[in-house]
């Protein structure tokens, strides 16, 4: 997310294909460098239910993830 | 006669002709003033730009909330959030001890969001409580987050939050609202003791009108009664 614009797609690849995770894994590496939160939409597959699951670390993303969202770091408003 | 006429005239020319004059340069110079050459002109933003933004944000939220929560949104300008203090079995447990002395499942149901533990990590995703939540958030856009019981309706407290870009701190500029409410879903629903560690809490009113979070409420009620009487509605 970026203010002014919306959703930016930084990257996109298959996590399967070397070359593609590295290029994941650094794109997802810089956003946090830089201080942005990371949330991946998920689904209950028992009740179907939508939520989110906050991710530190590229190894805590689900394999069937479709999709990572970077947005800025909540700060006390 | 025919001189001092002359001069009375003369004397009335030379008072006159100045003003005259003068009324001339400013009506010539106000037409000039008028045609801005092209660096004096005020630069406008986009404003495409913010509705084409707002409006792939609300594209990229519908895609991620369930079904309830987006028409909610599209339909009241909010999204209501239940909280995920309780675990289904501390419920479970609170209805014992309430059908056993009665104590610990009233002192239960009065209690406030219970405090977000430290440090822990993210929970696993669990099944929504069959029964109404012991408390529950309503997210608008740009707006502090409002904790409520839905039980009684009473209001809680606000957490101001906000997502602020520091890579473009110089604009100014904020997500779009639809962005916002993203945000904060996903931080409540991912990890709502963090989001809650990191907003400023503060009593019900400090910025949001009660009256019209009430209304907001009875809204809500009236909506979701709506919802359930529709042919359409979902099975719950």
């Amino acid at each position: 997310m970026k203010p002014g614009h919306g959703e930016v797609l930084l990257t996109e690849g298959d996590p399967r294909l070397r070359e593609d995770e590295d290029r994941l894994v650094e794109a997802f590496r810089r956003e946090l460098d830089e201080g942005m939160w990371a949330a991946v939409p998920t689904q209950d597959p028992d009740t179907g239910r939508r939520q989110a699951r906050m991710v530190q670390d590229y190894g805590q993303i689900p394999p069937e993830a479709e999709r990572v969202i970077f947005f800025p770091r909540a700060a006390g408003g | 006669m025919l001189l001092v006429l002359l001069t009375l005239a003369l004397l009335v020319a030379a008072l006159v002709v100045p003003a005259l004059v003068a009324t001339a340069r400013r009506r010539s110079r106000r037409p000039r003033s008028r045609r801005r050459r092209p660096s004096e002109l005020v630069a406008f933003g986009d404003p495409g730009r913010e509705r084409r933004a707002e409006q792939r944000a609300r594209e990229l939220l519908r895609s991620c909330v369930n079904d309830e929560e987006w028409e909610m949104y599209r339909d009241l300008g909010f999204v209501r959030v239940f909280g995920r203090g309780l675990r289904r079995g501390e419920v479970e447990g609170a209805r014992r001890g309430g059908a056993e002395g009665g104590q610990t499942g009233a002192a239960l149901l009065r209690g406030r969001p219970s405090d977000p533990p430290s440090g822990a990590a993210p929970s696993p995703p669990e099944e929504p409580l069959a029964d109404t939540p012991r408390y529950a958030y309503l997210v608008y856009p740009h707006k502090p987050i409002l904790a409520y019981e839905p039980q009684s309706r009473r209001l809680l407290s606000e957490y101001c939050v906000e997502f602020p870009d520091l890579s473009d701190a110089v604009t100014g500029s904020r997500l779009p609202d639809s962005d916002d409410v993203l945000a904060k879903w996903m931080a409540l629903t991912g990890d709502e003791a963090r989001l809650l560690r990191d907003a400023n809490m503060h009593l019900p009113g400090r910025q949001l009108d009660p009256g019209r979070v009430r209304r907001d409420l009875w809204r809500l009620q009236e909506w979701e009664r709506r919802r359930r009487r529709s042919p359409n509605a979902p099975p719950r």
